[in-house]
């Protein structure tokens, strides 16, 4: 297929926020405030929605500490060590909606206030304070 | 609960626009693994044989009513039916498109006067397998040669559109990282070569819209309904972009 010149710029502007996303430029990262919500964030509850197919389906995709799920995906980087490479407020941001942080992401939105979300503000919270656990 | 289907934010992105180099195509067949492989290969251990013996039992067996059997207006299957379904979906004489489906129910109402059998019932799954199966080894026409580039390019926009909940487009799984492993199950490249196919999670026959409906709720899309003619741009779409592939329909597939 022929590209145009336009479509090679447009390519070129679209792979940056890409390149952003590396942890070294994790300043550049945006981060998200936390959800309102109406209990305390639960972390061991956060690992069972990441690890249960019905509901976080991260293993789909990830991979990571979680011996007991035998099937991992790998189309996304692991999941160990997250607490030490990003912030909390970029793992919220992250799980939220990746397409802000890279748009071509395949990472699905989690947080939706429109009606179709995949998991509650409870839910991303219990998630976000799980993966802070998760370090090197 | 409720399915959503949220539409693109961005429009196709030109730099993931390329697809699949030609030489670089594998069917299904070729990616699964080499005990569905085998399976396939036999026709004796093919579960889909079956259904192509039941298909070719109705293909010669006349309705209570009197009017002819497929056979009647056919003759043999062998001789007729040979590179038809590689030719699929085709444009009818009065200007509709149809998949191979729904020109095995037009025939049924128009010529057979019987009630059409429905989309995935056994009996139409069986006869659309026995005329598949004259088409197996030969290549996959290009629709857009037949004068279906129109139905194509709707078809390409819904397969580069990202759907459902998840936010994932057909093209970001079965171009962009085709091979991985999704959970277990490793992504194939998404060719509609096989169908209708037996598929091992299912233990029955089924066709490409059944098979299409599977990946819209993996994303959490709302599938359209049951012959809708988006099922139809996408196989159009899919046929183009699996043109001269050859057929190894009925197929197997995990
Ligand atoms: C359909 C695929 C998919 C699913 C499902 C998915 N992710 Fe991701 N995720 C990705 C990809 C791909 C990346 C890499 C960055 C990018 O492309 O946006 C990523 C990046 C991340 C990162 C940053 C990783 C790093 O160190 O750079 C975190 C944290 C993360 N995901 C957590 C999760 C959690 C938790 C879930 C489930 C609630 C989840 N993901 C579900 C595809 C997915
Ligand atoms: C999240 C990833 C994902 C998305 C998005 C997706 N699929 Fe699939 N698709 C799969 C997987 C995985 C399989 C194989 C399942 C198996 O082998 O059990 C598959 C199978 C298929 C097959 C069967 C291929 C064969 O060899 O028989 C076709 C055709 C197909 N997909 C087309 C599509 C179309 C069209 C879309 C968009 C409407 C789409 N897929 C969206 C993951 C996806």
């Amino acid at each position: 297929m022929r590209l145009s010149a336009g479509a090679i710029g447009f390519a070129l502007l679209l792979a940056l926020p890409a390149a952003a996303q590396a942890p070294m430029a994790s300043g550049a990262v945006p981060e998200a405030a936390p959800l309102p919500v109406s209990r305390p964030a639960d972390p061991a509850s956060g690992r069972k929605i990441v690890v249960e197919r019905r509901r976080g389906f991260c293993l789909l995709c990830h991979s990571g500490p979680f011996p007991e799920e035998r099937f991992h995906g790998d189309l996304a980087p692991s999941l160990a060590g997250t607490g030490s490479r990003w912030t909390e407020g970029q793992i919220r941001a992250r799980l939220i909606g990746s397409t802000a942080i890279n748009p071509e992401t395949i990472m699905p939105p989690y947080f939706r206030k429109d009606g179709g979300t995949i998991l509650t503000a409870e839910e991303i919270e219990d998630v976000t304070a799980f993966l802070t656990t998760l370090r090197d | 609960m409720r399915f959503f289907i949220f539409l693109a934010l961005i429009a196709a992105v030109p730099a993931l626009a390329q697809g699949i180099a030609p030489q670089d195509r594998r069917s299904g067949f070729e990616t699964m693994g080499p005990e569905a492989q085998a399976m396939q290969r036999d026709d004796f251990s093919n579960p889909a044989m079956l259904g192509v013996a039941a298909g070719e039992a109705a293909w010669n067996s006349a309705p209570a009513n009197g009017k002819p059997a497929c056979s009647g207006c056919h003759g043999d299957i062998n001789a007729t039916m040979r590179g038809v379904d590689a030719r699929y979906p085709a444009r009818q004489a009065n200007g509709a498109v149809m998949d191979l489906t729904g020109r095995i129910q037009t025939c049924q109402s128009q010529h057979q006067a019987i009630t059409p059998e429905p989309r995935e019932s056994a009996g139409l799954l069986a006869l659309q397998a026995a005329v598949a199966l004259r088409s197996r080894g030969m290549q996959i026409e290009a629709p857009a040669s037949r004068g279906l580039s129109e139905a194509v390019s709707r078809g390409e926009a819904l397969y580069r559109q990202r759907l459902g909940q998840l936010n994932l487009s057909c093209a970001q799984c079965h171009d962009d990282h085709w091979g991985r492993s999704l959970g277990g199950t490793r992504i194939p490249q998404g060719h509609p070569t096989g169908y209708p196919i037996f598929r091992l999670e299912w233990q029955a026959m089924g066709s490409l819209q059944r098979r299409l409906r599977n990946c819209f709720t993996g994303v959490r899309a709302e599938p359209f309904p049951a012959g809708a003619s988006e099922w139809i741009d996408l196989e159009i779409y899919l046929r183009q972009r699996a043109a001269g592939m050859a057929s190894d329909a009925p197929g197997v597939r995990p």
